[in-house]
């Protein structure tokens, strides 16, 4: 979790921030950290980019991304095997 | 003839040095622009993390209006309807369109994807300071005081607006110029007539 | 100062029409103009539905009379606006104080993506003529030759409200008697930067779009140009054909909410809206029709909805979007809607919102599904809501 709190960091420019600032379970929309529906499609990005996991479906995205730990919980449930 | 309005406010860049009023407040020369944009952001402690989402010419639009209104604007005399915005500049949105590109053959990004459009810093200024009135952005070859004077002169006349933000704000690559105005029309202390020579001048001054 | 502004002439192209006959043609007969693309070479090909122009570069070259090589954006232009000048029939046009204002958002982009892709993979690559007419104002001024038109030209380049700013930053320089004619208006073209941007957004239907469906999608990007020639009353009262109708009030207002969703009460709208109809004076219930902004997006057809209702509870005007028929045309949107608006008037027309099956829950009215004639179209009040919080509203009155 660590690791993916640098990479939101870096994906959304949230320059003010340093991993220590993100709760585990803080919600990532609306009041915590108050990301809007462009960082939601930029996480999408992210999945793709980093994890090469497809979020073809955007009204997943509020579950998918509602905090840290539930945004890790995803990625290794849908990670493509490695060879 | 309608009454002359008053500049109360002007802020301008040149050579990455920011001056309000004619007065340098802040320069930077060692950085490429992102950085000089993100160090003045900090220097003037400005507070509006939304800051670092924005493209350049976003980032240069509000950081320059925030200064500008700082000392010079009291936002309790007008409803968010009676202050317009009126912004020009050359390249348009050129670029972000060019890093929004280079996203494209990998995956698009959306966060760039956004400011692809030269009336976005509009927005995001309306945003910052709750301001509803007419707004547009014009795309010209050069800087044209003619052209500004007698269409905010005409939003005034027609009572369109109360208070006007407007001027040039080009920025592509590492080339960035700008001048921007706080136009009322009540005078204020250091307030000058919003007239073409006098727009000149501020634009001349700062560039050479 | 001129008392009134008139529309003296109309000219458009879009993915249902070359001309206005070819245009209401395709209204009458709810042919929608959203498929598979033929023209842009896309990896969405296939996969995304868009309304393009029925026509190659070669041919649209042919009917512009400028040549192939020249952005796409600036030959739609070219065709709709040399529609308009013809059709208002203006006999000593070159004798009067003439403006060419023109929005666009992509420019020359449908070039300089091409240049870009062969130049990335070696800077020898590419050929720099395709990236002359990139920047906005050149396209404009491309056309503007075209015309004829020297004394006054603009370029606006304000996401999807350009076009209507266009048309009533015309409105301003007649009323004030600055220029005698303007043709204002807007263009764009298809291009890639467009479509994967909007796609990146998640925002576009991959069927035909259903604005103010309950089950929208999201929208259908089109391409098109939109022209109509604003005259003084002056210059209306020599013409030897009447004026369609007059420009009786425009309004711009920012929404301060996102650079580029719209607030849920539709304040920007609202605000757009009611500005124009204290300008032309009327009451909402004067109000014949509405031609929608309904792009098809969730968040645009709610906020317009939602302010719609505020301001004209508890009765409403018939009203669709045409965006069903031409998809989404960005920066044309405004001037392809303000020439249907005018048509509206002047033909007596209701223009059907197509594929729209189930109403939205949240809201009081139901756009109208069937074409109508016939009817008694006296002001019509049309939207265009841009990226960046824009908001225009137009309102044309029968004379």
């Amino acid at each position: 979790m660590a690791d993916l709190k640098l990479q939101i960091i870096a994906q959304l420019n949230l320059k003010d921030l340093k991993p220590e600032d993100i709760g585990d379970d803080q919600p990532l929309f609306i009041e915590g950290l108050g990301l809007d529906s462009i960082d939601a499609l930029e996480l999408i990005v992210l999945l793709q980019q980093e994890y090469k996991i497809k979020l073809s479906n955007a009204e997943d995205g509020p579950k998918v991304f509602q905090s840290v730990r539930t945004m890790a919980a995803y990625i290794t449930a849908h990670q493509p095997q490695k060879e | 003839m309608s009454e002359e309005k008053c500049i109360t406010a002007s802020c301008s860049i040149r050579d990455q040095v920011i001056y309000i009023n004619s007065k340098p407040v802040f320069q930077n020369k060692e950085l490429p622009i992102s950085g000089f944009l993100d160090k003045a952001y900090q220097h003037f402690d400005i507070r509006y993390p939304k800051f670092y989402k924005m493209d350049n010419l976003s980032k240069l639009g509000l950081l320059c209006t925030d200064i500008m209104l700082k000392e010079n604007f009291k936002a309790g005399n007008y409803q968010p309807d009676e202050t317009g915005i009126v912004l020009m500049n050359a390249s348009a949105s050129l670029d972000t369109d060019i890093k929004y590109y280079k996203t494209v053959s990998d995956i698009a990004s959306p966060a760039l994807f956004v400011y692809t459009l030269p009336n976005i810093v509009i927005g995001e200024i309306c945003i910052r300071n709750n301001f509803k009135g007419e707004n547009a952005f014009f795309v010209f070859k050069q800087f044209d005081a003619t052209f500004m004077t007698g269409y905010v002169n005409n939003l005034f006349d027609s009572n369109v607006i109360q208070a006007c933000i407007c001027g040039w704000i080009e920025l592509l690559e590492e080339n960035c110029s700008l001048v921007l105005l706080l136009v009322e029309k009540q005078k204020a202390n250091h307030s000058i007539t919003f007239t073409e020579d006098n727009i000149n001048k501020i634009y001349r001054v700062e560039n050479g | 100062m001129s008392a009134s502004v008139l529309i003296a002439g109309a000219g458009v192209i879009s993915a249902i029409g070359n001309n206005i006959a070819e245009s209401l043609d395709a209204l009458e007969s709810g042919k929608a103009g959203m498929g598979d693309m033929h023209w842009l070479d896309s990896s969405h090909h296939g996969k995304l539905p868009v309304a393009e122009v029925n026509l190659s570069n070669k041919l649209l070259a042919e009917r512009s009379g400028l040549p192939a090589t020249i952005t796409r954006t600036a030959l739609l232009s070219t065709i709709a606006a040399k529609e308009a000048l013809a059709d208002s029939a203006i006999e000593n046009f070159h004798e009067l104080r003439t403006g060419f204002i023109s929005a666009n958002t992509v420019g020359g982009m449908d070039k300089s993506e091409n240049f870009f892709a062969h130049f990335l993979s070696s800077h020898e690559k590419g050929k720099l003529r395709n990236i002359i007419h990139h920047e906005c104002g050149s396209a404009t001024e491309l056309v503007a030759d075209q015309l004829g038109i020297s004394d006054y030209i603009s370029t606006i380049s304000t996401a999807c409200s350009s076009s209507a700013n266009a048309i009533f930053f015309a409105a301003r320089l007649i009323k004030h008697n600055l220029l005698d004619v303007v043709i204002a208006g807007g263009t764009d073209a298809l291009t890639k930067f467009t479509l994967n941007g909007f796609n990146t957004l998640m925002i576009l239907d991959h069927e035909p779009c259903k604005p103010f469906d309950e089950n929208r999608r999201g929208l259908n990007l089109g391409e098109g140009a939109g022209y109509v020639v604003l005259v003084s009353d002056r210059v209306a009262s020599s013409l030897k054909k009447k004026p369609y109708c007059s420009l009786s009030g425009y309004c711009n207002a920012n929404d301060a909410y996102h650079q580029t969703a719209s607030s849920p009460a539709g304040t920007g709208s609202f605000l757009a809206m009611k500005g124009a109809l204290e300008q032309s004076g009327l009451s909402p219930a004067d109000i014949s029709y509405i031609n929608l902004h309904g792009t098809g997006t969730q968040n645009n057809d709610i906020s317009e909805g939602t302010a719609i209702k505020k301001l004209f509870e508890p009765s409403y005007p018939k009203m669709s979007s045409t965006k069903s028929f031409t998809g989404h045309t960005l920066g044309a949107s405004g001037g392809i809607e303000a020439v249907f608006s005018i048509l509206a008037i002047k033909h007596g027309l209701i223009y059907p919102n197509l594929r729209l099956v189930t109403p939205m829950k949240e809201l009081p009215f139901i756009p109208e599904t069937k074409f109508l004639k016939n009817e008694k179209v006296i002001h019509v009040l049309s939207n265009s809501f841009g990226f960046g919080g824009n908001c225009s509203s137009l309102i044309f009155s029968k004379l």
